[in-house]
């Protein structure tokens, strides 16, 4: 178990985190949004968990990222809702259309 | 007796409310009725008709309590025997007037003291007490009461009855007024004001009975004014023409002179006698309030002088002086004779004497039933009646100057009458001299002979008004007797009615008839008339210096018979004037004729007997101080007043001469007016400069426009210049200040307040603005400013912060 360390776990989180902002920044797919946030997510979760598991802290980490995974399923549910109505107001999901409150 | 003055106030209550209560029903008509509705007219008769009936009933019930002993013939001949007692010793009863010791010996000479029986007074409410001063409302009932009291109501009855007929032409909702010009020859228009005038007439009523029946000085003031306002109001009837509100302020405004007067009397009465009440009244625990009357006069009538005679002693009803602590209580006789004078004041303007004559004839602007009204049973017979239940306060220097007013009075307006040519200002001016009569009367020591005047007068002149009324609604309201003539055969009831008050006034009385019955035979104001010249010749007989006082009445007979005649030959005799007047005259309808025939008997018979009639024992019964009792004075002036027996001596000599005086006027008359052998015309160019002096009034109106209402014009300039030249010059500099300030301080509310404000407001407009370009709307961009903004948190952290 020593094989894989601390290091190794935080620099997947890392590369998951970035692989969500970088989805959500350039996606202009609705849906592809929604993924790199769940990509972000995810990278977070995996920081919770790794820190849990190789310091001192108990099951808190675990916790909290069950949470965050419940969080993330209820987040889900409402994103996909508000896709389906921007579907029906612009017939399309890009979101680079939805700018009808800018300045 | 307590039992019978319960009976008699509430009987005479009731006669004094009803027509109030009439009148708060009448001013509602609108609310209950149309306008087209004659109910108020009927309500007005059936209050006043059944006052008349309380009154009859009151005054017949008052005759059985005291067992008629007011008509008992029994009655004169004491009267005569103690004259003649007194008339042996008058020595004896000058002196007993003149100092206090010797009033019991007066008071023996005199057998009985005859005002006290039916006599009743009391009180119905207390208004207010300051110490021991109070102001109540009481009353007081003698026969002069119960007399006035039935003739007001009669007469009032009669009235109400006529003005049905009268005032017909009201019973519209679009009344044309023809005496007011509107401009472009329009005539004024309103609603029609039936059943106000009957409620004003139903005022005027409570008023005149309120007045009677009072029972203290002060609430005759109230009533007074009462009467006053009402007169205004229904001779402002007509308050959209100019002269009829121009002679309603002038009736008001010459009343207030004399009011003065009153107040000060009233003032002065209060301050030293403590009282106003008439009666004397005894309270449940004993306190004994002695009446105004008993003070002066104490039990005999006569007035108690101090020894040095400058103040008059008070007593009470049994002649003992009143006392305060151990001085015995007196008011100064000059004191007494000021309060008469202002007391009497304000009779000067109720019944129109010299110099406030002059609003009478101008009441003529009110409708003929209200002239009526005005001239005979109300208003002017209260000053009248004032001065008759005032009497016993009158010293006999107060007697002289109403004697010469009274006499005055009766001259100036006996001869304005003369030439005046409008048929109801001659009779406006016959009225001033028959109350310049009754004031002489009184004035001399006629005491009921005056009001004998008064009531006979009432019946005679109310009938003459309705006639004279009658005369103008059947000639489509014409007044002017220049342009009349021959009516008697168009309406020949009015005309012999007619008749009968001119005969009345005139003082006609078929000659030589006392010879052949015994009495005389004449109509009433004979006997009163004739009572009063009577009383004026023994005045003179006793008071060599006052000849005038007898005089002046002898000539005015003869100038009333005239007048009175020429107005009835110009009305209703000879050719017609004018043609269309007398086309068009009309007799009226039963409902204004029948009060004439009614009013025209009893203006006949109502002094039937003369002296020794029912009405005037009735009224000398009250006589209040025994007018038998020689008075003189020990002041500034020597008086004798005359007795009965004095007056029942030249009785004959005086109505030989008033009977000449009379049938001479009347000839004169006939052979001017009614069978033209001189034709008046010349006499009048003959006599220009007295024509025309007469025809001005006696220049009154003018001098009065030169003294008082000249002057006042003046003042009211300087006060208008004064208004403004400087109170507007100041307020307008006020305003200009303010003005300018109020611009100075909108410049700086604009200026900085606002700009404040707006500041505050375009800052952060300028922030929005510049800030809304960030709010692309563009969701990857804002995921990339996050990114890049934890980005740079982050390094700014990790810079910032120390390891």
């Amino acid at each position: 178990m020593d094989t894989v360390g601390l290091n190794a776990y935080l620099f997947v989180a890392a590369v998951l985190f970035v692989c969500g902002v970088v989805c959500m920044a350039v996606k202009r797919n609705g849906i592809g949004v929604l993924m790199g946030v769940e990509l972000v997510l995810n990278g977070a979760n995996l920081n919770l968990v790794a820190f849990a598991r190789y310091t001192d802290l108990g099951l808190d980490g675990q916790v909290m990222a069950l949470f965050v995974i419940v969080l993330a399923a209820a987040e889900a549910a409402i994103a996909l809702a508000i896709a389906l109505n921007y579907y029906n107001n612009h017939l399309t999901i890009d979101v680079d259309r939805g700018d009808d409150l800018h300045g | 007796m307590d039992s019978t003055g319960e009976t008699l106030k509430n009987l005479l209550m009731a006669a004094w409310l009803l027509p109030l209560l009439g009148f708060l029903v009448e001013i509602y008509a609108l609310c209950w009725t149309h306008r087209l509705s004659k109910a108020p007219a009927y309500l007005a008769v059936g209050c006043i008709a059944t006052g008349f009936l309380c009154s009859l009933s009151a005054l017949l019930y008052w005759g059985s309590e005291t067992d008629w002993a007011a008509l008992k013939p029994a009655h004169h001949d004491a009267t005569h025997a103690v004259a003649h007692h007194e008339e042996e010793h008058p020595a004896d009863a000058l002196a007993a007037t003149q100092t206090g010791g010797h009033v019991k010996d007066a008071r023996e000479t005199t057998s009985e003291n005859h005002s006290s029986i039916g006599v009743y007074g009391g009180r119905f409410y207390r208004l207010a007490q300051f110490g021991p001063l109070e102001i109540a409302l009481d009353w007081y009932i003698d026969s002069l009461t119960l007399v006035m009291f039935t003739m007001v109501t009669f007469i009032a009855t009669c009235i109400h009855v006529f003005a049905i007929g009268y005032m017909h032409d009201e019973l519209t909702e679009d009344y044309q007024d023809h005496e007011v010009h509107l401009p472009g020859g329009r005539h004024f228009h309103r609603p029609g004001r039936f059943y106000q005038f009957f409620a004003y007439l139903s005022l005027f009523c409570f008023s005149m009975l309120g007045l009677v029946l009072a029972g203290n000085i002060f609430q005759v003031f109230i009533f007074w004014e009462l009467v006053g306002i009402c007169s205004y109001l229904l001779i402002g009837f007509y308050i959209e023409r100019q002269s009829a509100s121009t002679a309603a302020n002038k009736a008001f405004i010459m009343n207030r002179v004399g009011d003065f007067g009153f107040l000060i009397g009233l003032m002065i009465l209060w301050t030293s006698l403590g009282t106003f009440q008439f009666y004397d009244a005894s309270t449940a625990d004993g306190h004994e309030q002695t009446g105004l009357f008993s003070m002066v006069r104490g039990d005999d009538g006569q007035i108690a002088l101090t020894e040095d005679k400058a103040a008059v002693l008070l007593r009470d009803s049994h002649g003992h002086t009143l006392m305060d602590g151990e001085t015995p209580r007196t008011i100064g006789y000059w004191l007494l004779v000021a309060a008469g004078l202002g007391i009497f004041a304000g009779c000067i303007g109720k019944s129109a004497q010299f110099p406030l004559q002059t609003w009478l004839p101008d009441a003529m602007e009110g409708p003929t039933p209200v002239s009526a009204l005005v001239h005979s049973a109300t208003m002017v017979a209260a000053g009248v009646y004032l001065a008759g239940r005032f009497y016993p306060m009158f010293l006999p220097e107060v007697l002289l100057v109403i004697a010469y007013i009274g006499c005055i009075t009766l001259f100036i307006a006996a001869t304005i009458a003369i030439v005046a040519t409008d048929i109801k200002r001659v009779l406006a001016y016959s009225t001033i001299s028959q109350l310049g009569y009754m004031m002489l009367g009184i004035g001399v020591g006629g005491w009921a002979a005056g009001l004998f005047h008064l009531i006979t007068h009432a019946f005679f002149k109310s009938l003459m008004f309705l006639c004279s009324g009658s005369v103008i609604a059947g000639c489509h309201h014409e007044q002017d007797m220049t342009k009349m003539g021959g009516l008697r055969r168009k309406m020949p009831v009015t005309a012999y009615t007619m008749l009968v008050g001119v005969i009345a006034i005139a003082g006609l009385a078929i000659p030589g008839s006392q010879y052949l019955f015994g009495q005389p035979i004449a109509f009433s104001g004979y006997h009163s008339k004739d009572a009063i010249v009577a009383t004026a010749l023994a005045y003179s007989q006793l008071n060599a210096t006052h000849i005038l006082l007898f005089v002046t009445p002898l000539i005015t007979a003869g100038i009333t018979s005239f007048y009175m005649f020429r107005l009835w030959f110009m009305t209703f005799t000879g050719p017609a004037r004018d043609q269309h007047v007398y086309d068009h005259a009309h007799e009226n309808p039963p409902v204004m004729v029948a009060p004439l025939v009614v009013l025209s008997l009893l203006a006949a018979g109502c002094a039937i007997g003369g002296e020794a009639g029912w009405l005037f024992s009735l009224i000398s019964f009250s006589e209040p101080v025994p007018a038998h009792a020689l008075i003189t004075s020990a002041q500034a002036v020597n008086l004798t007043l005359p007795s009965h027996h004095a007056v029942h001596e030249v009785h004959g000599t005086a109505g030989m001469l008033a009977l000449m005086a009379a049938f001479l006027g009347m000839g004169l008359a006939y052979v001017l007016y009614c069978r033209p052998v001189v034709n008046p015309a010349d006499i009048k160019r003959q006599a220009g400069g007295v024509y025309d002096f007469l025809v001005d009034k006696w220049r009154f109106d003018s001098l009065y426009d030169y003294l008082f209402v000249k002057p006042v014009h003046v003042v009211a300039r300087w006060c208008q210049g004064f208004d403004a030249n400087v109170l507007d010059r100041l307020l307008n500099g006020t305003a200009t200040v303010t003005v300018s300030v109020a611009h100075w301080d909108r410049w700086f509310d604009e200026t900085f307040v606002d700009g404040l404000v707006n500041l505050v407001g375009r800052v952060t407009n300028a922030c929005g603005e510049s800030l809304r370009v960030v709010q692309t709307g563009r969701l990857r961009q804002y995921v990339m400013w996050i990114a890049v903004g934890v980005v740079v948190l982050f390094a700014a952290l990790f810079t910032a912060l120390p390891k």
